[in-house]
């Protein structure tokens, strides 16, 4: 994935300096103008390294099989993706064929040194983890993986200890755990403690905000980033607040959809590193991204955002 | 799986309608004319039916088992399975029916179709008729070109449906085991289409219902008998 290390260098000084700047944004308040078009970003607690607000999901969305026209599209919205400073894209080998996709999509549009690779380990045998992680490097046609993540916490007990081998090695760069819905949060926050873990993924939007009592604040603590998985509820939450206006105020944080008053919500949490959503559409994509980009709502505005979603 | 009341029925499934659609229609491109090989079967399995003679009902199992191997390996296997990793499995045991259909049907001659009971033979010749004609129609009828259509012996549910529908006439406790696979597939299938939110779920689960209703009654029936 990373093998050309001193572009490598480069480009995480230079992250590292928009994630300053991206930081300057996101605490200043709400009002403040934005004269800053760098895409915000935010630091990898556990090396400084700096990650765009907004990622790219692939649940669902990639799963299109080896149809090339599907596959095409797919392409576009990484290249799309990518053209608008986005870089982490994440999967699973539970997502059937996504892995494929995004190989296929990478290796298209010739994105492969551009992205921050996310992927997970999901099998319930130990022994076969470090197998199926090296047959999804091979379906993303990467050098290695960023980040792998044990999925669903699906027996972390045997998984973890060969991810943070195969960190030791070299192999990956980051380790992580997720879960979505709201699930096994006790076990995560046990893990969020014991592990030496550098991300863990949760579900986490203004109407799920269970994350917001102990998750977020642990991972603040313990310097552990935050990647926000669901963040539209599938599209079901866009869906519900589509019945109602945006509200006029949304102007003032450059929010022009629902879409994007719900990621820069989720990424004006001070814990929260990155938010990935999924999509097939370019529109969309340029739109999610779009949301990485500008004013972040203060605190204040923060709670007016919350009951306006609960008013819908 | 942990915390297992707190998934959905949406939370299993990993596929779009639109990616589960377009799939249907390459399925049907890739195979065609295929469709009319699996048309005429199913007609002839009517036909079996109705000039119902002693050797018709191993043809009726050799005709069905061709249709679920096709399907446990044209459509699972090759196409389903890039999109569900659990099509593997619906694979194995769509091949697992056929072979029960041959060795049962075929080889044994134990699928032995009992037409004399009122109602039931007109119930079953219904449901082929319409899972035969009629389901393909549920394409545009739902919004969707004909060339997603699903024909009786190449797409999985209209098969399953003509099988419960042919197989809950068979004489005796048998029936049970080779209709353990198809009812399984319509419960799979309207689960999966309830999932996506498409109204043909209700069209599955009602024939998958009504075409069991004669295993079901016979079963009753001959529990009275022996009562008496």
């Amino acid at each position: 994935m990373r093998s050309d290390e001193p572009v490598m260098w480069n480009r995480r000084r230079a992250l590292r300096m928009l994630t300053a700047a991206g930081a300057c944004a996101a605490l200043r308040p709400a009002i403040a103008p934005a004269q800053q078009r760098a895409i915000l970003t935010r630091p990898i607690p556990s090396t400084g390294e700096a990650l765009p607000v907004v990622g790219l999901g692939s649940w669902i969305t990639f799963n299109v099989g080896d149809d090339t026209v599907a596959r095409d599209a797919c392409t576009d919205v990484m290249r799309k993706f990518v053209e608008s400073g986005g870089r982490m894209i994440d999967s699973s080998p539970m997502y059937a064929s996504s892995q494929d996709v995004i190989g296929y999509g990478l290796r298209k549009a010739a994105l492969t040194g551009r992205i921050f690779a996310a992927d997970k380990v999901w099998t319930s045998s130990g022994t076969q983890g470090r197998e199926q992680i090296e047959r999804s490097r091979q379906k993303w046609q990467v050098g290695r993986f960023d980040l792998v993540q044990v999925h669903n916490l699906l027996n972390w007990q045997e998984h973890l200890p060969t991810l943070f081998a195969m960190k030791g090695a070299g192999q990956v760069r980051y380790v992580g755990i997720t879960t979505s819905e709201g699930r096994r949060h006790r076990d995560v926050e046990q893990l969020m403690r014991s592990q030496a873990i550098d991300f863990v993924q949760v579900t986490y939007n203004p109407v799920d905000r269970e994350v917001e009592q102990r998750i977020l604040p642990l991972a603040r603590d313990r310097g552990i980033a935050v990647i926000v998985n669901r963040p539209f509820r599938q599209g079901a939450l866009l869906r519900a607040l589509a019945r109602q206006p945006l509200p006029p105020w949304a102007a003032e944080i450059e929010c022009t959809s629902w879409a994007q008053f719900v990621l820069k919500f989720i990424v004006s949490h001070p814990a929260v590193t990155c938010a990935i959503p999924a999509t097939t559409s370019v529109a969309h994509v340029r739109e999610n991204m779009n949301s990485a980009y500008g004013r972040l709502p203060d605190e204040a505005l923060r709670l007016r955002m919350i009951a306006a979603v609960e008013r819908t | 799986m942990s915390e297992w009341w707190t998934y959905r029925l949406t939370s299993f499934l990993l596929f779009s309608p639109s990616t589960y659609y377009r799939m249907l229609e390459r399925y049907n491109l890739a195979i065609w004319p295929a469709q009319l090989a699996g048309m005429a079967i199913g007609l002839a399995i009517v036909a079996l039916l109705i000039g119902k003679r002693g050797h018709h009902d191993r043809i009726i199992a050799g005709l069905l088992a061709g249709c679920w191997l096709w399907i446990a390996l044209a459509f699972h296997y090759q196409r389903y399975a890039q999109i569900n990793w659990a099509a593997m499995w619906f694979a194995v045991a769509f091949a697992c029916e056929a072979l029960l259909l041959i060795v049962v049907g075929v080889l044994a001659g134990r699928l032995e179709l009992q037409l004399a009971r009122s109602g039931a033979p007109w119930i079953a010749a219904s449901i082929v008729a319409i899972s035969i004609l009629g389901y393909p129609v549920l394409a545009p009828l739902t919004g969707r070109p004909w060339t997603s259509a699903e024909i009786f012996g190449v797409a999985a549910d209209p098969t399953a449906i003509t099988s419960v529908a042919v197989l809950a006439l068979v004489r005796g406790r048998i029936r049970w085991l080779l209709l353990v696979v198809p009812v399984l597939w319509c419960a799979i299938a309207a689960a999966t289409l309830r999932a996506m939110d498409a109204p043909e779920s209700l069209v599955v689960l009602a024939a998958g219902l009504l075409a069991l209703w004669p295993a079901v009654a016979g079963t009753r029936h001959h529990a009275h008998d022996a009562t008496r």
